[in-house]
């Protein structure tokens, strides 16, 4: 059996575990994933919860659709995935509203619309059909986490800037800057600095890595 | 019938599908290149939107809600199949897409061409999940409501995104900062343009 020879972290898989985190991050990358990210960055503690939340649903789900790959008939495949997603969708709305009802309340539809979240549909057809599911687990996780970090930078700015708190801790109280003069941006709370921040972002990391940039 | 006008410019203009919460912007972003096919894709989700909004509407109350059941007879009204929505709620839509697509194939062959690969991949935009979970959760009077809030819904998301595709044929031909180009300045101005349309939440209804 020489497949199984493989190791489990082998410098491939590893690659699927990095690569996400930058040159194939789906949010600034591969354009996966805009919808539910941006309104539920105001707060660093919806952020994490939406960011786990959305990895646990991709990597079983990736798993799942993996193990099956073979038995599901390809005209059918659209509508097996989504119901893979949106019993994992259920099972975690579920468990938010059973142990966080408060951070599940903040969320409100969001919770729900991991279900169309272009990410796990993009990551299952582009990668859990074609490859096996220990592979897929960790394609799963790292795009996760590359959803994840950014959700996370643009939400700790957010909060900081907008609210002067992180993770309801006020922050900037504490350093005095109020004293002096410093008011909250009140603008960082509004929708669309989530899309101009995102903006910048994609601006920073295409100025590092110049074989990102479209021509 | 004055309500139903509220609500209907309301989910246009102020609770804007894009710019106020996001939704559907993979497509957004990704068909946004030119106004022709953007014009496509935005009909075919107001197609979708006005016909998935009360059949959900109509499953939510009759099927789903805590005591929905009564109808049934008395042993069904403290049943709550609530935890079931979201997966009868894409089951809906997904069948809905297919239903639409047989019928604009059959009765409106021009039409199922321009729209084309767009059709089908409307059972994945986030808006129109977005637009029935919605409706479920600011609870809607009546079923008429509920159409002109998914109505409303359709053409506030083809507004937007024939207006970026009007800016971004335009912005071709300036000189943006390498690294910005393309993806980086699309989210720029989308944010930009929610700002414009921010200045709508001032309108009382």
């Amino acid at each position: 059996m020489a497949k199984d020879s493989e190791p489990l972290f082998s410098s491939k898989n590893l690659k699927l575990l990095t690569d996400p985190l930058n040159n194939e991050n789906p949010i600034t990358v591969q354009v996966l994933g805009i919808c539910s990210a941006l309104a539920i960055t105001v707060k660093l503690k919806p952020a994490i919860v939406m960011t786990l939340s959305v990895m646990v649903v991709l990597a079983v789900s990736n798993v799942v659709i993996s193990a099956l790959r073979k038995s599901i008939p390809p005209r059918i495949r659209i509508i097996v995935q989504l119901v893979v997603i949106a019993t994992m969708v259920i099972l975690v709305d579920q468990f938010l509203k059973a142990f966080a009802y408060d951070v599940s309340k903040q969320l409100s539809v969001f919770v729900g619309l991991i279900i169309t979240n272009c990410i796990i549909m993009g990551r299952l057809e582009a990668f859990a059909m074609a490859n096996k599911p220990w592979p897929s687990f960790l394609d799963g996780i790292g795009n996760a986490s590359g959803y994840g970090i950014i959700l996370i930078i643009v939400a700790f700015f957010r909060e900081l800037l907008g609210s002067g708190t992180l993770l309801g801790y006020p922050v900037l109280e504490k350093t005095g800057l109020y004293n002096i003069g410093y008011e909250n941006n009140g603008l960082m709370i509004l929708p669309p600095m989530a899309l101009i921040t995102i903006g910048i972002i994609i601006w920073v990391q295409r100025a590092k890595n110049r074989s990102l940039i479209e021509e | 019938m004055a309500n139903l006008f509220d609500i209907f410019i309301k989910s246009i203009f102020i609770d804007n599908m894009v710019f106020a919460y996001f939704l559907g912007m993979c497509s957004f972003l990704a068909v946004s290149k030119t106004v022709k096919t953007s014009v496509g894709l935005g009909t075919a989700v107001i197609f979708v939107m006005t016909i998935t909004v009360p059949v959900n509407y109509l499953l939510e109350n009759y099927l789903l809600k805590a005591g929905a059941l009564s109808w049934l007879g008395p042993q069904f009204a403290d049943l709550n199949l609530d935890f079931l929505s979201f997966i009868i709620f894409i089951a809906v839509i997904a069948s809905m897409v297919q239903l639409v697509e047989m019928i604009i194939e059959k009765y409106s062959p021009t039409l199922y061409t321009t729209l084309g690969i767009f059709l089908p991949l409307i059972a994945v935009n986030c808006a129109i999940l977005g637009g029935s979970l919605f409706m479920q959760e600011r609870d809607y009077r009546t079923v008429w409501e509920a159409t002109s809030f998914g109505l409303g819904s359709g053409i506030g998301w083809f507004l937007a995104i024939v207006g970026m595709a009007a800016i971004r044929e335009k912005i071709r031909y300036s000189n943006v900062p390498k690294p910005l180009k393309g993806l980086g300045i699309t989210f720029i101005v989308t944010g930009l343009m929610g700002i414009a349309f921010m200045s709508f939440m001032g309108i009382k209804l």
